[in-house]
Order: structure tokens, then C-alpha cells, then sequence
């Protein structure tokens, strides 16, 4: 176990030391972000000053040993729009998008798997063709159009929900989060579903599939013989035997709406750090976007290793250090 | 499957009950977040609207951005480098301290060295020298006349003594976010909103509202539906395609103003071949644009009434030079072009070009409202003055480096491109200085002359009017210099937008040409 783990994280030091060289240099040959700074009232001279105190004025390998040096010293950079260090800005907005996308993963979980089994045991009922036909509407209608649909709908028209932002925020055992009021479930509401729509797709496909695969076994069969009810075959045996893809899945599923929630924030105006992401992205705000990257890889490490575990106690005949070869 | 969360969403909002705002609070949407709470980090419109509420300058801009007392009371020109301005008195800052001249002496010493500002304040407070005479006087001294004092002391706003070093994050935390301004800070959440509250003691009487949120909502579609659906109670830079739809609300009001800013074409005059500028076979010509006949073909032939009804949707006015007429320093004798596709055409063959040419032009995309689509539909009269258009937006990200620097050694990419230009400042010198005089390092001219347009009598007439204090005189110079340029056709201006805002019926709007969104701009009826 501990040999694995090791082994893992070499392997994530090794992928974040090189998703940190390709985006680094990549984003310095896009553009001189102190056209985008600097205020149009400034003179040649003045320009060139801004240019010096960001670094900007040194080549790139220059600039690059810079940001090593900060590595080495804990420092990932400073934000050239706000001045603050890079990491502080997306650890300050990480709060708001982990909470976000796990109300998502909630939703996906407690919606797509029910309906997914019943679609898979009933494959010819109408209502499961209904939740498969809805499930490829999920996959294919475009987010940022279904977000504003939602906001028009249930917020301009019904009035029922808030258009956009985070509810009033708490602090429950040092975590910040908006869940724990009313008033912040009904703002997370939207935003979340919105992000889920694809994911609770997905989950439906995959728990369809696996039920009806599962629903023609042996064990199934065996567990009818034997006279259990439908409840306990469905709940015990078949959910328990399809839950391993789903697992997987969903475990990477959860990186990238963590990750990847920068048209779901934008359109909702919440306050995560996917938005931060776009607004670094447009403003050649460099150290933010190559910290957002390494934050990123970490959290993908991260949950693979999770992944990996869960596995082991969800099916016991696999054993960690056959599935790291 | 979409159904079943919506139906328990509305069970669990029916039960809910919506927590009404006061009456006396407001809630602004804007539609870019401020990257600071220190008022001196950034010079960006997003940072400076926000700071006003709170820091005060020394001079107000109104409105229509004409100058009038602010922290200053009055002030007279001592001679022709020194002015002397009196402070209002009684002034108190947040924290209950009185407002004398040191502070003044301590902004003006902090300000332009903000550490890792990105855009600071230097160029308004740079070469000023303070003098105090007593708590309540001070003499500031230049090394040269300085006619534009008191619009560049207009733009940044007073700390306190006390606050002179602190770091940027303790104006973010709001330790030292002390001003003296309208309202208080009270709560600053990163990448959310920005929370104020009334100053009641205010020198300027009691301020319209009991408590101010400030929330960034980027895109526009959403900022328009929280205005529908009540979660804002006024929203700035209305996207155009909403502002008939939104006229028709009963429950809404707009306003607007048209805005300091110009929307116009620069043309490559510095090569004598351009780059996106070919033959129709793809040879290489010469650079068509350093003639004044082509110039004025392509200005002829963009239909600027078409823009601003069809694109712009009415929120735009044609554009006649780089600063509305409005503004002082601009020539009323200015007209804009009008469309003549014949006379442009016969324009087009008297310069030899009667087959035209073929021509690549750029613009910024998502910059200004609705700059890629001016940007296609300029291609397309082009295309019928018989010129073969490729049109290419780019983001702006990469679009303004690319504009500045990114030709062949460090000099302006492109041939022929759309940008745009705002009148901070609120008069015309700038404008002049920066656009259209020959680009200048060491003198500090023409930094945004991105086509390097250079004409002696232009240059000549800008530098005597940057040192003529005398208002009068120098606007006419700047005239004499606009119609100059503008008869060379030294940039081609397509149109002044306007700037939009939409409020609940009940809240009165003085909508603003420098597109500052101020709390102080909008009244319950």
C-alpha cells in the first residue's frame, strides 16, 4: 500500500513538472500582457517600467529560472493583475468551486443512478426510453445555453430561485461553504445543476449498461433462485457489481468539474475559481493561470489515488499493486 | 430526467420566503470585478469606479466630465508652474480624523510607487512637487506648465496620512481602506462583491443610500436576467441587443450618455509596403494607405449611419474625430464623413487603383460592444468599394500586443484595424498626444499611434498646446490640430457609443460619459 502510494506520487511530480513546462512556455508565446495593463494614458517610458517591475522585459528562459527560484521557495508567483501571490487568489476561490461541483457530483450520484437502473432493468418500458432520450439532450445541449435557460426560466420568469452569486457563507469545522442555509441552497440550486446536466448523462448511461449486463448473470439468477427479493438483488447485488465504472467515473468526472466549471461560474457569476481562470486567461495573467494548472494536476493525482483506493474496498480482488502496473 | 430536479427546486424555493432588501440598499451589477481595494494599485475603470465610493479625489468630474470642487474647495494659477489649492474644511476621514493637507502630501507620495502596480498612477502625479503653505493650503509646482491639473488630479482619490504604508493587502482586508468618500467599506469578497456602507457624517450632506453591494457579473446575458429577476436593482453597459426589449419593461428605466470613447480604424503609415495590403494577384504593392486618396475612399465608403442603426442599434452616434464634439479641445466645424460609394470609387482610380486591392484588417473581439461584427460589416462596404476584404478578429488578449509590437522589429503589426480610444483625461489633449502625434520615446508622444502617423504641423500645434494654460487658446490649438489630422484622415472614426444603464423604475439615472458606474449616479425617485 505504502510502496504504491510512493510510487504514485512520483508519477504525479513527474506529470505536474511536465504539464508545468508546456503550459509555462506556452502561455508566454501568446501575447504581451502589459498591453492588456497598462492604462492608455501611459507614455513609451512609462509602459516599459511596468514591463520591468512584472519581469517582463526578460527573455523567457530568464523568466522561467525566476519561477523556479520561486518554486523552491514556495511561491508560484505573483498575479500580474491583482499583486497578490497566485496561489492565495485560487485557494481563496477553491471553497466556492469544490462546493459547486460537489453538490454536482451529489446531484449526478442521487439522480443518475436510479434512473440509470431503472432504465437498464426496464429497457422497453416508455419511461426509460423517455430517460434515455432526456440523457442525450444532457449530452448534447451546449452548457453555457441551458445555464442561461435555466436563469431565464426559473429566475426571470418564475421568479422561483437568484439569478446569479453564492449564498451567505458560514464557516462549519474551518470550511467555508453556503450550504448550510436555505437562503444558500437556493443559489447553489442552478449553478449545480447546470454543471451536473452531463455528468447525470453520463451516470444514467453507465448505470443502464451495467444493469442490464449484471441483470443476466449467474449471481442474479442464483439470488432469484434462492428466493430474495427484488429489492435486495437490485440494491445489494446488481448496485454493488455496477458501481466500479461508475466509480471511476465518476472520480474523474469530479477533477474535471472541479477543474473545467469556468462556463457553468461565468454564467452564474459564482465566485470560484474557474472564473478566475477565464478573467487570468483573457488578461494574460500568466503565474495565475500556470498555478491554476499545477492546482489542477494535483487535484487529478489526488483523486486517481482515491479512485484506486475506493476500488480496493469496493471489489476486494483487486489488489493496489496490480492496478499501478 | 431535467424534470425532477426542477420540480423539487420549486417545491423547496415555493417554501422558502425571499428576503426582501431594504429600501434604502442598492445592489449595482458591474460588469468586470475590481483586481484591488487599494485605490492606488490599478488605473483601470473597474478599480476606479469602486474606489470613488470611498476615496475622494481632490477635484470632481461631473457627469459630462467637466471639473468642479471636490476635496479642493477652490484653487487659483499662482503663475504658469505653480497652483494653489484651498481644501474644504471639516472633513473628516472614516475613522473620525481630520482631513488637512498631509494627507494630500501622503497620497501624492504613495501613489505613483504602489509596489507591483500594473497600471499605476504615475503619469497623472509625476513631476508635481507639494508645497504646504498651511492645513488647510498647499501650492503644488510643476517643472513645466501643466494645463491639465486639475483632470489629472481628478483621477485618483485621497488616503489618509496614517495609511501611507500599507500594503496593498491591507486596503484589501479594509484595515486601511479609510477614505473620506460617500460611503464605508464594509466587506471586499474577491472575484464576488464589494459591500459599503453610508457615511452618515459626510461632508457632502447624507448620502442616497443606507447600504451598497457591488457585484461583478461578467456575462452579459446573466446581468441582464438578475436585473429581470430582481436580484440587481441597476445594471451598467446594457448589451445592445437587450436595450429595445428592455425599453419596453414597464418595470424598468434606462439611461445613457454618449461615451468619452471613439471607435475607429488606424492606418499603417509607417512601411512603404504593407504587410495585409497585396495586389489582387498577391503581389506586393506598394503601401496604398500613405495615399490621401485611398484614405479618403475608404472613410467615404464606410456607411456610419448603418452601423450605428443597424449594428449598434442606435446606441452609437457617427464619429467625426477622436473626441465627441461635446468635449473641450474639439473642432465644432468637423463633420462626419459622409457614405458616398461613387465618389469613393472614383476617389479609388484617380489614386491608379481602379481594380482595387486585396487587404486583411483586424480587430480586437469581445473588446468593445460589438467590435467584431463593425469589423465584418466594414469589410463588407469595403468589399463594395471593390476591394477584396479578409476580415480577422482576434482576441484582445493577443489582438493589442499584436497591434502595438508584433510586426517585423517591435513596430505595429497591422495594415489596417479597428481600436478603440477613450478620453480619460475628459478633454482632447490626450487624445492628440497619445493617437495621432509622430510616435516619440523619449518625449513621451504618440505612445497609442499605432499606424505612426507623423505630420510636423499636427506636432507642432500639440506641443504648444500641452503648455498653454490658458484654456481658451489651447482648446483651439487642439482644434486646429484635429482638423489637421482629420482632413489627412489620420485615423478613420467610425462612431461614439453610448454608454448604457438599466435600473428599477423607481431609481433615478444621471448616466456618465466616462463609463463610471457611482452609486452616487442613481437616486429613488
Amino acid at each position: 500500500m505504502l510502496a504504491f502510494i510512493l510510487r504514485r506520487t512520483g508519477q504525479g511530480l513527474f506529470v505536474i513538472a511536465a504539464m508545468v513546462l508546456i503550459v509555462f512556455f506556452g502561455v508566454n508565446v501568446i501575447g504581451d500582457p502589459v498591453w492588456i495593463l497598462v492604462s492608455p494614458e501611459m507614455t513609451q517610458d512609462q509602459i516599459a517600467e511596468v514591463a520591468r517591475n512584472l519581469g517582463l522585459d526578460q527573455p523567457v528562459h530568464v523568466q522561467f529560472l525566476h519561477f523556479l527560484k520561486g518554486i523552491a521557495e514556495g511561491d508560484l508567483g505573483r498575479s500580474f493583475v491583482h499583486g497578490q501571490p497566485a496561489i492565495k487568489l485560487i485557494l481563496e476561490r477553491m471553497p466556492a468551486t469544490l462546493e459547486l461541483a460537489f453538490v454536482a457530483l451529489l446531484l449526478a450520484i442521487v439522480l443518475g443512478i436510479p434512473l440509470g437502473l431503472y432504465a437498464g432493468l426496464r429497457p422497453d418500458h416508455p419511461l426509460s426510453r423517455g430517460i434515455m432520450a432526456v440523457s442525450i439532450l444532457g449530452f448534447s445541449l451546449p452548457t453555457f445555453w441551458v445555464g442561461l435557460m435555466m436563469i431565464m426560466v426559473f429566475a426571470v420568469m418564475l421568479g422561483w430561485l437568484p439569478a446569479t452569486g453564492r449564498g451567505p457563507v458560514s464557516h462549519i469545522f474551518g470550511i467555508e461553504t453556503s450550504l448550510t442555509s436555505l437562503e444558500g441552497l437556493r443559489y447553489v440550486l442552478l449553478p449545480a445543476l447546470n454543471l451536473a446536466l452531463l455528468k447525470i448523462s453520463l451516470v444514467i448511461r453507465l448505470a443502464r449498461a451495467g444493469a442490464r449486463e449484471a441483470a443476466l448473470q449467474d449471481y442474479v439468477k442464483f439470488a432469484r433462485a434462492k428466493g430474495l427479493s427484488p429489492r435486495r438483488i437490485v440494491g445489494v447485488h446488481i448496485l454493488k457489481n455496477i458501481m466500479i465504472p461508475i466509480v471511476t467515473v465518476l472520480g474523474l468526472e469530479f477533477g474535471s468539474l472541479v477543474a473545467f466549471s469556468v462556463v457553468t461560474e461565468t454564467i452564474f457569476a459564482w465566485p470560484g475559481m474557474g472564473r478566475l481562470l477565464l478573467e487570468a486567461i483573457q488578461r494574460l495573467d500568466r503565474p495565475v493561470i500556470v498555478a491554476y494548472v499545477v492546482v489542477v494536476v494535483c487535484l487529478f493525482v489526488l483523486i486517481n489515488l482515491v479512485v484506486d483506493i475506493l476500488y480496493s474496498v469496493l471489489d476486494p480482488r483487486v489488489r493496489l499493486s496490480e492496478t499501478s502496473s | 430526467m431535467v424534470r425532477l430536479p426542477v420540480a423539487g427546486a420549486a417545491l423547496v424555493a415555493a417554501a422558502l420566503i425571499t428576503t426582501s432588501a431594504q429600501a434604502q440598499d442598492v445592489r449595482i451589477g458591474v460588469s468586470a470585478e475590481p483586481s484591488s481595494m487599494d485605490p492606488h494599485f490599478h488605473n483601470l475603470t473597474p478599480n476606479n469606479q469602486i474606489m470613488r465610493h470611498i476615496f475622494e479625489p481632490l477635484v470632481f468630474m461631473d457627469s459630462r466630465q467637466a471639473v468642479k470642487p471636490g476635496l479642493a474647495q477652490s484653487w487659483k494659477v499662482v503663475d504658469d508652474k505653480t497652483w494653489e489649492f484651498k481644501l474644504q474644511p471639516n472633513v473628516k476621514f472614516h475613522d473620525g480624523s481630520d482631513f488637512t493637507t498631509d494627507d494630500v502630501i501622503a497620497t501624492l507620495a504613495r501613489a505613483p510607487d504602489v509596489p507591483k502596480s500594473p497600471a499605476s498612477f504615475a503619469p497623472y502625479i509625476r513631476g508635481k512637487k507639494v508645497e504646504k503653505i498651511d492645513d488647510l493650503t498647499f501650492r503644488i509646482i510643476t517643472e513645466t506648465p501643466n494645463p491639465l491639473m486639475l483632470n489629472q488630479l481628478a483621477q485618483f482619490g485621497i488616503i489618509s496620512k496614517k495609511n501611507k504604508d500599507m500594503a496593498t493587502e491591507d486596503y484589501n482586508s479594509g484595515k486601511a481602506a479609510v477614505g473620506t468618500g460617500p460611503y464605508k467599506f464594509a466587506e471586499y469578497v474577491a472575484g464576488d462583491r464589494v459591500v459599503m456602507t453610508r457615511n452618515d457624517s459626510h461632508w457632502g450632506g447624507k448620502p442616497a443610500w443606507g447600504k451598497v453591494t457591488i457585484k461583478a457579473v461578467k456575462s452579459d446575458p446573466t446581468r441582464v436576467a438578475a436585473l429581470l429577476s430582481g436580484d440587481l436593482d441597476i445594471i451598467e453597459t446594457v448589451p445592445t441587443a437587450d436595450v429595445q426589449r428592455l425599453k419596453k419593461d414597464t418595470r424598468l428605466a434606462l439611461g445613457s450618455a454618449l461615451s468619452n470613447r471613439v471607435i475607429y480604424f488606424h492606418l499603417d503609415r509607417h512601411r512603404a509596403e504593407t504587410p495585409y495590403i497585396k495586389a489582387r494577384d498577391g503581389s506586393a504593392i506598394r503601401n496604398p494607405l500613405n495615399d490621401l486618396k485611398v484614405r479618403q475612399a475608404l472613410s467615404m465608403a464606410l456607411n456610419r449611419p448603418a452601423i450605428v442603426e443597424r449594428i449598434m442599434e442606435g446606441e452609437a452616434e457617427p464619429a467625426s474625430q477622436f473626441v465627441p464634439e461635446s468635449y473641450p479641445g474639439t473642432s465644432k466645424k468637423l463633420k462626419p464623413t459622409a457614405f458616398n460609394l461613387d465618389g469613393a470609387k472614383k476617389l479609388l482610380a484617380e489614386a491608379g487603383l481602379p481594380n482595387g486591392f486585396r487587404m486583411t484588417i483586424h480587430g480586437p473581439n469581445g473588446r468593445y460592444a460589438n467590435d467584431a461584427k463593425i469589423l465584418e460589416a466594414a469589410g463588407q462596404m469595403w468589399s463594395r468599394l471593390g476591394l477584396e476584404v479578409s476580415v480577422e478578429s482576434i482576441p484582445s488578449a493577443n489582438f493589442f500586443s499584436r497591434a502595438s509590437t508584433g510586426g517585423a522589429g517591435g513596430v505595429p503589426e497591422f495594415s489596417l484595424f479597428l481600436v478603440g480610444w477613450s478620453a480619460g483625461t475628459g478633454e482632447t489633449s490626450d487624445s492628440v498626444k497619445a493617437l495621432i502625434a509622430t510616435f516619440d520615446r523619449a518625449a513621451g508622444m504618440g505612445a497609442a499611434n499605432r499606424g505612426r502617423y507623423s505630420n510636423p504641423k499636427v506636432d507642432e500645434l500639440t506641443r504648444i498646446a500641452i503648455a498653454t494654460v490658458d484654456d481658451a487658446k489651447r482648446n483651439a490649438l487642439l482644434a486646429e490640430a484635429t482638423e489637421i489630422a482629420m482632413a489627412d484622415i489620420g485615423i478613420i472614426p467610425i462612431h461614439y457609443p453610448l454608454n448604457t444603464w438599466a435600473a428599477r423604475k423607481d431609481i433615478a439615472i444621471e448616466p456618465r460619459s466616462d463609463e463610471y458606474t457611482l452609486a452616487m449616479s442613481f437616486k429613488l425617485k
